[in-house]
């Protein structure tokens, strides 16, 4: 089974963010990146069906250099050999827009199976997978918990609500995009970052998979959640401060 | 590697007080390549996920909980980075072993098991067991199925090592070895598998064994009771006539102390990066305290008085990262077209640590000295909770000071690295006769202070004082105990102020951090500088040498005030140690 693992690389979870002088993104140039958390057991997914079926886990990934880091820990983790498509300028884009670039690297490796993850942290549209999955023409299944192939098609477990799930089956090619914390993530070992030394990386430019199209959806603002709750102590003596207290809940809060 | 000037260049040991060094030419955290980096994560994971769940079963010494850690961690790789591809080692570079020490060391505890493990429990026959002896113990010990410990110290031989009482005897047939004696404060002595001990053959002859644990005779007293790092076991090992086949003597008979004193050097080296990670972690602690913790109206690190403290402890572990990977790159540099393939690799290696044996004692004796003012200064930010065990810094606090004492304590360390500097100086390697001269001669012309550059001057100290002690104590210098560990100070204080100031000078406001390092380093280099001028000089010549001392210590005063507040602000609003 060859399969395709798309993931990005996003902020580190505990980042202090600050937005930036243009108000419409964070302040990339202080904060460390790592894989996004869906995407991560997208890749597990992959290395542990290959591990099951045989097979190929190619990873691919969009962005600025930076994001080699999440290219080699892919590799690291498993993968076979990579995909890169270098663009600085992926911040202004649109979903439609890097789903365009990446449905066009993916096209011509001609794959059984792209896996990734049901949403990314920073932005959190869940789109790109589907909307790849659309260009790509090939079917495809969301917040997937578990994958089982069966010959020229897939198995897979959906996540519903209230703890629902359903089991379908997609004919392959298809594209599937995996849910957070369905198995234990494997380490990229020492041995495995050694290994990812010589593992084959291809760059493509944005350029040779068509261009980045203007966006159709742009971000106006991003702001940081107003804090709007404040703290009060009343002192006195314990008969004082309830006093203090129904007054307050009577004037101020009107609750009483 | 070429100079500024653009000719090959080589770092050497001690050549530091003589040489000019340019800011690309030491190796820094900021020179990390992508797969250090990738090295680093996975062990802050395995760290995250398998280590700090287990921290209170390990504290508490459960049995196997810090085993089946130490397993696990050799199942990333983490316990084998130097060792061969063969004996399922991770053949990595030192840089990348410092990397991984650095990140298994924020508990005391899991240090030491990790530390002795892979370190001084490995090393020793990585270096010089035999190619048999490699692949019996190798692999055994990367997969972590064996523990390995390592037994010099005795009751009554500690610094002393080589007093060593415990005895090894050949049996009549000539294919054993029998040992008998006690080891003390043995590191891991309560889980190990193989003991590297070390014991006189015939009582004279120092020689290392290689001894496993079901050899009959031997066994370990009970867990020592320690002042910190409790979840580490530390017993005596006793020897009662345990029979040791003579393939199992490591390097030469009698040249036990060959085999003890150069491990030391790497050990002494990674104690950098373990009070670097410890210092680290209790950096952060202390931090996210300060913000939260409120008195007067407003989070006490709003507060000048804490501010200090914050940035002065981030000051401290930033010189200790920039020493302790300083020396490493400098060790890598002359490994260049190393590999454990090539006849002779262990003694390149050791050749390569042993030239810079006097900056590895400066790292041991400067980071651990680093870690114990942090940890002070990090339960006293914490206030009385500081001293309540709920709180991690006072477990941090206790498990701080064994720093100062092990690898050898931080008072022989000083005197090593003196002696050392002085011997290179004699061999020829170190021209300290010639530079103590040229300085006295730019003095007799009044050239003073000579040099606008702080760093310059800092080594013109270290020259001054060595051409004033050598003068007054001559061949007994190396019997003037209060001296030399004086001009081990001088020496690490100008090797530290420099390295701080060529890694800042590659970042952005990291600069803030030396200026503040620089004079108040100079002050105190000035204070050790006239304890050993008035040891050797009186009357005018005392107070002329004093003057020309006191020219060379003068730094362009910069408010370290403002400079302390602004470096405080950015490590809370990051809420961790950052530089930049």
């Amino acid at each position: 089974m060859k399969i395709i693992v798309a993931i990005k690389q996003v902020p580190v979870r505990d980042s202090v963010l600050q937005v930036d002088a243009s108000g419409k993104w964070i302040r990339e140039s202080e904060l460390s990146f790592e894989v996004n958390e869906p995407d991560a057991y997208a890749l597990e997914e992959a290395l542990q069906l290959k591990e099951r079926y045989g097979g190929e886990v190619i990873a691919l990934c969009a962005g600025p250099a930076r994001v080699s880091q999440a290219i080699r820990e892919a590799l690291a983790k498993g993968a076979d050999r990579a995909i890169h498509v270098e663009s600085d300028d992926l911040g202004a884009a649109d979903s439609l827009g890097i789903a365009r670039l990446l449905a066009s690297a993916i096209r011509s490796e001609q794959p059984d199976l792209v896996l990734t993850g049901l949403q990314s942290d920073d932005l959190g549209y869940g789109q790109t997978g589907v909307i790849m999955a659309e260009l790509l023409g090939f079917p495809h299944s969301t917040i997937i918990m578990q994958v089982e192939a069966a010959g020229s098609s897939v198995r897979v477990k959906r996540e519903l609500e209230n703890g629902w799930f359903q089991w379908m089956e997609l004919p392959l090619p298809a594209v599937l995009t995996i849910q957070s914390g369905i198995s234990k993530l494997r380490y990229a070992t020492l041995m495995g970052i050694k290994k990812a030394r010589t593992k084959e990386v291809k760059r493509l430019s944005a350029a040779e998979l068509g261009g980045l199209a203007a966006p159709v959806l742009s971000v106006e603002k991003v702001y940081l959640p107003q804090k709007t709750k404040e703290t009060q102590m009343l002192d006195g003596t314990p008969a004082e401060a309830a006093a203090a207290l129904v007054e307050k809940l009577r004037f101020e809060a009107r609750v009483l | 590697m070429l100079n500024a000037a653009g000719t090959p260049w080589m770092p050497r040991g001690g050549g530091f007080l003589l040489d000019a060094t340019a800011p690309g030419q030491v190796f820094t955290p900021e020179d990390f390549s992508e797969e250090h980096r990738a090295i680093a994560r996975t062990t802050d994971e395995f760290w995250r996920n398998e280590v700090e769940p287990h921290l209170e079963a390990i504290q508490r010494q459960e049995p196997g909980a810090a085993v089946s850690v130490l397993r696990k961690s050799a199942e990333l790789g983490l316990t084998a980075v130097l060792v061969p591809d063969r004996y399922g080692g991770m053949e990595l570079d030192l840089a990348s072993a410092m990397i991984v020490a650095e990140r298994v060391a924020r508990d005391g505890s899991y240090a030491a098991w990790h530390g002795a493990h892979s370190g001084i429990g490995t090393i020793p026959i990585l270096l010089f067991g035999t190619e048999e002896q490699k692949q019996t113990y190798l692999p055994r010990l990367v997969s972590g199925e064996l523990v390995g410990a390592y037994c010099l110290s005795e009751s009554h031989a500690g610094s002393d090592a080589l007093a060593a009482r415990t005895r090894a005897t050949l049996n009549a047939e000539g294919t054993h070895y029998l040992l008998n004696g006690q080891k003390m404060r043995i590191t891991n002595g309560g889980a190990a598998g193989l003991f590297t001990v070390f014991a006189k053959i015939d009582g004279e002859q120092f020689t290392a064994f290689l001894v496993e644990r079901g050899y009959p005779g031997l066994s370990t007293g009970a867990e020592e009771k320690k002042m910190g790092i409790k979840g580490s076991s530390t017993t005596a090992v006793y020897f009662d006539n345990v029979p040791v086949p003579v393939s199992n003597v490591l390097g030469e008979i009698g040249r036990g102390h060959v085999v003890a004193f150069n491990i030391l050097n790497l050990g002494r080296l990674k104690l950098g990066p373990f009070a670097v990670g410890g210092a680290k972690q209790t950096l952060g602690d202390s931090l996210r305290y300060a913000k939260e913790r409120h008195a007067f109206g407003k989070a006490i690190g709003e507060f000048g008085l804490i501010q200090h403290k914050l940035a002065e402890m981030a000051i401290r572990l930033f010189a200790a990262e920039a020493i302790s990977y300083r020396v490493t790159g400098d060790v890598q540099l002359r490994l260049a077209g190393f590999s454990w393939d090539k006849p002779g690799a262990a003694a390149t290696m050791m050749k390569a640590l042993e030239e810079f044996a006097a900056e590895c004692s400066f790292v041991k004796v400067f980071a651990s000295e680093m870690l114990d003012y942090v940890v002070d200064e990090g339960v006293q930010i914490h206030g009385g909770y500081g001293y309540h065990q709920d709180y991690a810094v006072e477990r941090a606090y206790r498990d701080s000071r064994i720093n100062r004492i092990f690898e050898g304590t931080n008072e022989i360390n000083r005197l090593l690295a003196a002696g050392i500097l002085l011997k290179r100086s004699r061999r020829g390697q170190l021209e300290l006769v010639e530079a103590v001269k040229k300085l006295e001669s730019e003095i007799g012309a009044g050239k003073i202070p000579g040099e606008p550059d702080p760093v310059a001057r800092s080594k013109k100290i270290f020259l001054l004082c060595l051409g004033v002690a050598y003068r007054r104590f001559k061949d007994t210098l190396d019997q003037e105990q209060e001296v030399l560990a004086g001009l081990s100070g001088l020496a690490m204080g100008a090797y530290a102020m420099e390295s701080v100031t060529l890694r800042a000078a590659r970042m952005k406001s990291a600069g803030e951090m030396a200026r503040v390092f620089v004079q108040d380093g100079m002050a105190q280099m000035e204070n050790t500088a006239r304890g050993i001028l008035a040891a050797c000089l009186e009357g005018e010549p005392l107070r002329a040498t004093a003057g020309v001392l006191h020219r060379f210590a003068e730094v362009e005063l910069v408010n370290t005030i403002e400079l302390r507040r602004r470096i405080a602000s950015r490590l809370l609003d990051a809420g961790k140690y950052v530089v930049d």
